[in-house]
């Protein structure tokens, strides 16, 4: 993916590289932007209330739940989702490793943990700690296993494709860092 | 449930018996699987190879799309409004506010609802789906908490939520029955399932028990779970003219056609079912409510709908399994032989609908005993209809049987996993018949084997590692081979050389166009970039429910009988030029993309010869299956030994698992890859059970206190360890492709292994889930 390193207009909300209006009804969660108004579907609902990670999106490189954020906060902010992962090339990598260790069954909570993973990766790299970080003055983090655990744990999974999903981001990140 | 209902039950109960003992006692080869599928002899590799999932680039580029992402021209958005009482009727209801709010189309309640039948309640027909059989919306009584009372639709979903804060309703409340003890002291009724009493007896158990050197007697307690597909329920329907399209997250496509075509009373053919993906169903996703009030919505307002419950309305209007309360009781020799097993207990069920979770299944078939007996009571309450979820029986009764075969092995002084494997049954305990296929012991041996069964510390609370008592338990997973009536599908070869097979199956996540395109690939001797399988709309052939594990059996048999016909048309076809000429569809097979003499395979010639010299573009051959009698004839189950490691904080109580491995007994598996998966997945959601899932009902009103996934608690990453998965591969040579169901077993004897581990770890024997560490303390 190419990033539009231009900021994003005052009025609009940049998807995926294209700026949109924002909402006339302030109500409107950036979730219901993307899936009702733009046709956007990939980003999920799954619980509506920050409990399932389904809606998981980055802005501006940080991963929230776009379903307890509204439109409007998002004005002049660039959002990522997993429509905007994959290039022309291909798939994303973390993309291509779900498939490959069946990170996944229905597919309805994929486009939460992968942009959420995505964040995540991030996140170890600027040295944000989480609750099993050992050393949390550390520069970098490492990827461990429970580490990924602990901080994809917001992003829950019924069919049970847990192993999957975390091997997966071991293989794109854990791998990619050793 | 009416009289009626029930005594119609009972007379295909009885009806049902006679038939079964008719066909245990015929002969092998007039069975479905006498002959067993020829796939099960021919390996071309296709079956059994770890394919990817087929629509995994869909899936990881949130392509797939589910119900509520159909947009369509000029719809409006439903939203709901709940019952806060659990009996009475509605006494007042303002709708005014509502009506004028921003935005609103309609105000749909009781007042101004079409008139329509209520739903056909699942399984008292065919093709009937209906989570309950209540009037919706036709007048003003109100039947549980949480019942819907009124459906807004607006431009917007924003617009519809806000207009149903506006609406004002009071309610007459009645006295109602929400408490299991009170509905218990007022007296148990027997339960039934597919018609049968859930009860059975052989040789006299209680005296047996009574008279047993070695007694185990325990009382064992589940709680309510929901199914919480991370998709919430939802439909997007229209009206065209009298016809009802319904693009809908479902299980039972077909069922759901022919159930909205009765609700409204219009034909089958005029409803048009569509699922091509499903964010997880595990039992929940059949025919509820919300697809009725918004076709009826629809209707009402002229315009298309789409009605996507929120979590909570989940929790309000769709059921979950139900609670359970078990005894099990098991009477041994001092050498650990069982004389006398007893499952008995209580599983309460709503009064619209008629499911006692069936606990007692699992011990029908796991152990060998001259006395047993199973019995299932019931009471009816007054609540939300209960329904079935992932292993509807086994999942809960395996934690009574498997929980007191443990207590009975510590009681013995034997080994858990050798009392298993002395109490094996040589044939069906209670009905008799043959097995099909059982290699439990092996797969019990092989399990213990790479789990390290032998480190394991018989003492309880014996083994600690730091502040954390460690200790290692094990169970039995068991699940039935079923099939159900009513399966067919289409098969097309096209002149280009490939083929479409076609069938309204389902795609829930268990990987069923990836495995069937393997299935059909090696079937016709093709490769599977040739093979197309279609699915997932109820315009196609087949009455195929995505449950009991059965969809793998029904689609084998279905195309197994289309692929019969397709051989004769293709004969015909190929006429007396082809090197075929004079052979019978019995002596040919399909191989090399093209039919060949089945000991003569130099006699081929490929479909796209018999199509180009017979000027045919394609051939399209559609097959019944047939019924599925092998059940009958032969007692067909699968099997898994279960090992657990535990952690337990002796300062918190805190459980953690730190290993667990599945070692299964399913016949045949078709794809690894996908298999792993399902078998994971299903003993993730029974460490759920396990350890933290309960549906809070609030006994006063009947009101679910935790609908949200913040309240009710599911496993997440950091819960799930690595899970260990390896199988027998022993192919069932009664089951198409010798292979049997996977999608529920998973899910069976994880509540026990756990508890189990736990005792190991602790001494401490917990038999009331979930196993919080507030039962530790």
């Amino acid at each position: 993916m190419t990033a539009d390193r231009t900021a994003a207009p005052a009025a609009a909300i940049r998807i995926n590289g294209v700026d949109y209006p924002v909402p006339a009804d302030p109500r409107v969660s950036l979730l219901d932007l993307l899936r009702e108004t733009l046709n956007l579907h990939g980003t999920k609902k799954g619980c509506n209330q920050g409990a399932c990670g389904a809606c998981t999106v980055l802005v501006d490189g940080e991963r929230i739940v776009s379903c307890l954020s509204l439109a409007v906060q998002h004005a002049g902010r660039s959002v990522t989702t997993i429509e905007g992962l994959a290039s022309e090339a291909g798939l994303h990598p973390l993309q291509q490793a779900f498939i490959e260790h069946d990170g996944f069954q229905c597919g309805y909570c994929t486009p939460g943990q992968i942009c959420s993973a995505i964040g995540m990766a991030s996140e170890l790299q600027r040295g944000v700690p989480s609750h099993v970080t050992p050393d949390l003055a550390a520069d970098h983090i490492a990827p461990t296993h429970d580490e990924i655990r602990e901080r994809m744990s917001g992003n829950l999974c019924r069919c049970g494709a847990h192993n999957g999903i975390i091997a997966a981001i071991r293989g794109t990140y854990a791998e990619a860092a050793e | 449930m009416s009289i009626v209902n029930e005594a119609k039950q009972a007379v295909r109960g009885a009806a049902m018996d006679v038939m079964e003992k008719a066909v245990a006692l015929a002969p092998d080869s007039w069975m479905p699987g006498g002959e067993p599928d020829p796939l099960i002899r021919a390996r071309h590799g296709s079956i059994g190879a770890s394919i990817p999932r087929i629509d995994g680039p869909l899936k990881v580029r949130g392509a797939a799309r589910f119900a509520a992402e159909f947009a369509l021209d000029g719809m409006l958005y439903a939203a709901l409004m709940f019952s806060t009482v659990p009996k009475g009727r509605i006494a007042t209801l303002d709708t005014a506010a509502a009506e004028a709010a921003p935005g609103v189309a309609l105000v749909m309640t009781h007042r101004n609802a079409p008139r329509m039948k209520p739903m056909p309640l699942f399984m008292t027909a065919e093709k009937a789906d209906g989570g309950d059989n209540l009037p919706i919306m036709q007048d003003d009584r109100i039947h549980w908490n949480g019942q819907p009372i009124a459906v807004v639709l607006a431009d917007t979903q924003e617009q519809a939520d806000h207009a149903v804060s506006l609406i004002s309703v009071t309610y007459e409340a009645e006295a109602a029955l929400t408490s299991l003890a009170t509905a218990k002291a007022k007296g148990t009724e027997p339960g039934l399932f597919l018609g049968q009493p859930l009860k059975a007896e052989k040789g006299d158990a209680d005296a047996a028990f009574v008279n047993a050197p070695v007694r185990v007697d325990r009382r064992y307690s589940t709680p309510r779970h929901n199914h919480n597909a991370i998709e919430p329920h939802a439909a997007t329907v229209a009206w065209q003219g009298d016809k009802l399209i319904v693009h809908d997250a479902s299980q039972a496509v077909q069922h759901t056609a022919w159930s909205l075509g009765d609700v409204f009373g219009i034909a089958e053919e005029q409803v048009h079912v569509t699922s091509p993906f499903v964010g997880g169903g595990f039992g929940g996703k059949c025919l509820w409510q919300h697809q009725v009030l918004g076709a009826a919505a629809s209707k009402l307002a002229g315009r298309p709908v789409r009605i996507a419950l929120s979590r909570e309305g989940v929790y309000r209007m769709i059921g979950g399994r139900t609670l359970t309360e078990q005894r099990f009781a098991i009477g041994a020799e001092p050498d650990g032989r069982f004389v006398a097993l007893i499952h008995t207990g209580v599983a309460p069920t709503s009064r619209q609908n008629a499911f006692p979770e069936p606990f007692i299944l699992p011990t029908m078939s796991s152990y060998g005993s001259p006395n047993i007996k199973l019995d299932v009571e019931t009471v009816h309450l007054d609540m939300l209809a209960n329904t079935f979820m992932r292993a509807p029986g086994e999942s809960v009764g395996t934690f009574a049987m498997e929980s007191a075969i443990d207590e009975m092995a510590v009681a013995l002084g034997i080994d858990p996993v050798e009392l298993r494997i002395l109490n094996q049954p040589t044939e069906d305990p209670l009905k008799g018949t043959p097995f099909s296929s059982r290699h439990i012991a092996e797969a019990w041996r092989a399990g213990a084997e790479r789990f390290g069964w032998s480190q394991r510390n018989p003492t309880a609370a014996s083994m600690r590692d730091g502040e954390w008592l460690v200790g290692m338990g094990c169970a039995t997973a068991t699940y039935p081979y079923h099939r159900m009536p009513g399966g067919a599908a289409r098969i097309t070869l096209t002149r280009d050389g490939g083929a479409r097979v076609e069938i309204a199956a389902h795609e829930m996540g268990m990987g069923t166009a990836t495995a069937h395109t393997q299935v059909a690939a090696e079937r016709l001797g093709l490769s599977r970039d040739q093979v197309t399988f279609a699915y997932g709309d109820s315009t196609l052939p087949g009455v195929v429910l995505a449950g009991g594990s059965q969809q793998t059996a029904s689609i084998g048999a279905s195309v197994i009988a289309a692929h019969h016909g397709l051989i004769k048309e293709l004969l015909k076809l190929a006429g007396n030029d082809s090197p075929l000429a004079g052979l019978s569809a019995d002596e040919v097979g399909t191989v090399n993309g093209g039919l060949a003499k089945l000991d003569d395979p130099s006699r081929h010639e490929s479909y796209v010869s018999i199509l180009t010299r017979s000027g045919r573009d394609h051939v399209a051959v559609e097959g019944s299956a047939s019924a599925p009698l092998e059940t009958m004839h032969w007692s067909m189950h699968s099997f898994g030994a279960l090992f657990c490691e535990v952690g337990v904080n002796s300062v918190t109580g805190e459980i953690r698992v730190r290993r667990f491995l599945g070692s299964y007994d399913c016949g045949r598996i078709l794809n690894p890859k996908t298999a792993a998966s399902q078998f994971r997945g299903g003993i993730i959601m029974g460490l759920g059970l396990a350890l933290m899932e309960e549906t809070q009902f609030d006994e006063r009103n009947g009101r679910v206190m935790n609908p949200s996934l913040s309240d009710y608690h599911v496993p997440v990453h950091l819960d799930v360890p690595e899970i260990d998965v390896i199988w027998t591969d022993i192919p069932d040579p009664r089951a198409p492709m010798g292979a049997r169901g996977i999608g529920e077993i998973g899910i069976t004897g994880v509540g026990a292994a756990v508890a189990n581990a736990v005792f190991n770890a602790t001494g401490k024997r917990i038999r009331d889930l979930p196993l919080t560490l507030d039962k530790l303390m």
